[in-house]
C-alpha cells in the first residue's frame, strides 16, 4: 500500500512538473503571439508550423550562448540566485488540485500532489520565498542596476504580499478552511467565490501581477531605466532559469486564482455527467481552460498598460490596495458573522 | 495662441474623479482597444515567400551584358568606375587577342570586372555612364553572404550566363539602341 503510494505520488509529481515546464515553455511562444497579434503583427512563425518550434530553438540558443560569471560577483550566490527562483516556482504546483480523481488502468488517483490542510498558506509561503531568488542574485551580481532591480523587486513583492495575504484571509473566513482542495470542492457547479469576493478577487489578481514582476509592475527588470534589472549580468541558461521561473510563476498564480476564485476545476453542468472517469478528465480540462484563460489574461494586460511609475506603484499598494483588502475583509468578516447567529 | 490643429486639448490641472482614481474603466477600455487590434488582419508581407511589387526602374544587382552573338559589351573603358560615386567598381583591361573574336566584342576587354556589393549604392550612375550599353542594374536583390569577402562580385557573378539572358528592356527604354551601336 505505502510502496504504491510513493508510486503513484512520484508519479504524479513528475507529471506535473512535466507539465508545468511545458506548459512555462509554451507561455514563452504565447507570450509572443499574443504580443504580436495585439500589435498587429504576425509572431514567431518560422521555426515548425506556426513556429510551434519556437520554444525549442529559444531554449537551444540559450544552453549554447557563453556563460558569464563576473569577476566582481559573489560567484556561488550568484549562481544560488537562479537556482533559488526556479526551486521556489516549481514547489508551489504541489498544493494545487488539478483535479478530484483520475481513473487510469484501473488505479485511483487523487489529483492533488500533497493535501495539506494550510495549502494556501503553503503557497503564500513559497511565493514570498521566491524574492530571495531575485535579491540573491541582484545583490551578488555586484552591479548597481542589479542591486536597483533586487530592492526594487524586494518592496514590491513585501508591499503586495500584504494586500494578498489580505484578501486571502476574506475567501479563508468564508469558506472556513485553508486547504485549497476544500476551497474547491466548496465550489461545486457555478457556485464560485467570485461572485462573493468580486473586490478580492481584483486585489488578488492585482498583487499576483505584482508578485510575477509582470507588467505593469515589472519594475525590478524596467529595461529603460535599469537595463535588465536584477538579471543584467545574467547569460546562459542561468538568465534563462529568472525568465523560467517567472513563466512558471504565471502559470502557478493563473492555477490559484481559478482555485479560489473561479472554483478550481469545477464547471457548470458537472453533475449531468455520470461516468466518473470522464469527469475526472473533464475537471482536469476544465482547471486548465481557466488557466490557460488567465495566463492570456496576464500577457493581455502587459500588452495593453505601460509599466508603473515607481512612487505610483507603492501609492497603489499601500494606500490603495490595503485599505481596500481590510474594508473588505471586515465586510466578510461581518457578513460571515450574521449568517452564522441567525442559524 | 493660434492652434495649428483642431485637435488640440487644453491641460488642466484638475483633481481626477473618483471613476479616473480606481483605473479600472480606464484599464478596461485599453484592454478593449488592444483585444480588438488582436483580430485584425496583420499587414505584415512574408518577405521570402511573398514578395512586395517592385518598380519597373528598380536598381538592384548588376549585370554585365553580352550583345546578340554572346560576345561580352565591355571594353574596360573605366567610365564606370569613374562615374561611381562609392568607388565600388574595379577593372583590369586587356587585349583582345587571336581567335577571341566570338568571346569579346571590341578589341579591348575586362580581365577583371569587381563590383564591391557593400560600397554600392544602387544609384545607377554606372549604367549611365557606360557607352557600350555593357553595365545594366537588374530587379534582383542582392543575395545575403556570410563573409565581407563574398560581397566582391567578380565577372563570374556579374557577366550574364550565355543561355540565360537577362532582359533589361525596361531600364533601356529610356534610351535609343540605335544610336549607340
Amino acid at each position: 500500500m505505502d510502496a504504491a503510494l510513493l508510486i503513484e505520488k512520484i508519479i504524479l509529481v513528475l507529471v506535473i512538473l512535466g507539465i508545468t515546464l511545458l506548459i512555462a515553455t509554451y507561455s514563452t511562444y504565447a507570450e509572443r503571439k499574443v504580443a504580436a497579434f495585439l500589435q498587429d503583427r504576425q509572431g514567431p512563425n518560422r521555426a515548425g508550423i506556426f513556429g510551434i518550434l519556437q520554444p525549442i530553438a529559444d531554449a537551444g540558443k540559450m544552453f549554447f550562448k557563453e556563460d558569464l560569471i563576473p569577476a566582481a560577483s559573489e560567484k556561488w550566490l550568484f549562481i544560488l540566485g537562479p537556482g533559488i527562483a526556479m526551486f521556489t516556482a516549481c514547489m508551489t504546483g504541489a498544493a494545487i488540485p488539478w483535479g478530484t480523481e483520475i481513473h487510469v488502468f484501473g488505479y485511483t488517483i487523487h489529483m492533488q500532489i500533497a493535501d495539506i490542510d494550510i495549502g494556501i498558506l503553503y503557497i503564500i509561503g513559497f511565493v514570498s520565498m521566491g524574492v530571495y531568488g531575485i535579491m540573491i542574485g541582484g545583490w551578488a551580481s555586484n552591479n548597481k542596476y542589479s542591486l536597483y532591480g533586487a530592492i526594487r523587486a524586494s518592496s514590491q513583492m513585501i508591499s503586495y504580499e500584504l494586500a494578498m495575504g489580505l484578501s486571502i484571509i476574506a475567501v479563508v473566513m468564508m469558506t472556513g478552511t485553508l486547504s485549497l482542495k476544500e476551497i474547491a470542492a466548496q465550489q461545486h457547479g457555478i457556485n464560485w467565490n467570485i461572485w462573493y469576493q468580486p473586490l478580492g478577487f481584483i486585489i488578488f489578481f492585482t498583487c499576483a501581477l505584482a508578485e510575477c514582476n509582470r507588467a505593469p509592475f515589472d519594475l525590478p527588470e524596467c529595461e529603460s531605466e535599469l537595463i535588465g534589472g536584477y538579471h543584467t549580468e545574467y547569460s546562459s541558461m542561468k538568465l534563462g532559469f529568472y525568465l523560467f521561473a517567472e513563466y512558471i510563476n504565471m502559470f502557478i498564480s493563473s492555477a490559484v486564482i481559478a482555485s479560489l476564485y473561479f472554483g478550481g476545476y469545477n464547471f457548470p453542468g458537472m453533475d449531468l455527467i455520470e461516468s466518473s472517469t470522464l469527469l475526472g478528465w473533464l475537471q482536469f480540462a476544465a482547471l486548465f481552460a481557466k488557466i490557460f484563460f488567465f495566463i492570456f489574461v496576464f500577457m493581455w494586460i502587459r500588452w495593453t498598460l505601460p509599466r508603473f511609475r515607481y512612487d505610483q506603484l507603492m501609492h497603489l499598494g499601500w494606500k490603495s490596495l490595503i485599505p481596500l483588502a481590510i474594508v473588505n475583509m471586515l465586510i466578510t468578516a461581518a457578513v460571515v458573522l450574521f449568517r452564522n447567529q441567525s442559524f | 495662441m493660434q492652434p495649428l490643429t483642431n485637435r488640440s486639448k487644453q491641460v488642466v490641472q484638475k483633481e481626477m474623479t473618483f471613476m479616473e482614481r480606481i483605473y479600472l474603466p480606464a484599464i478596461l477600455k485599453g484592454m478593449a482597444i488592444t483585444l480588438s487590434h488582436f483580430f485584425k488582419k496583420k499587414n505584415t508581407v512574408q518577405y521570402p515567400e511573398v514578395k512586395r511589387p517592385i518598380a519597373p526602374v528598380y536598381r538592384g544587382k548588376h549585370v554585365l551584358k553580352r550583345d546578340d552573338q554572346g560576345r561580352e559589351r565591355c571594353t574596360a573603358c573605366g567610365l564606370c568606375a569613374v562615374a561611381c560615386p562609392a568607388e565600388a567598381i574595379t577593372m583590369v583591361a586587356a587585349e583582345r587577342e587571336k581567335g577571341e573574336e566570338h568571346l569579346y566584342r571590341e578589341e579591348k576587354y575586362a580581365a577583371i570586372y569587381e563590383i564591391n556589393q557593400l560600397r554600392c549604392i544602387f544609384c545607377g550612375l554606372c549604367e549611365e555612364a557606360c557607352p557600350k550599353e555593357a553595365i545594366f542594374l537588374t530587379d534582383v536583390i542582392t543575395p545575403v553572404e556570410t563573409s565581407r569577402n563574398e560581397f566582391v562580385y567578380g565577372k563570374d557573378k556579374l557577366v550574364e550566363p550565355i543561355n540565360q539572358r537577362i532582359d533589361v528592356s525596361k531600364r533601356q527604354s529610356w534610351r535609343m539602341p540605335e544610336q549607340q551601336s
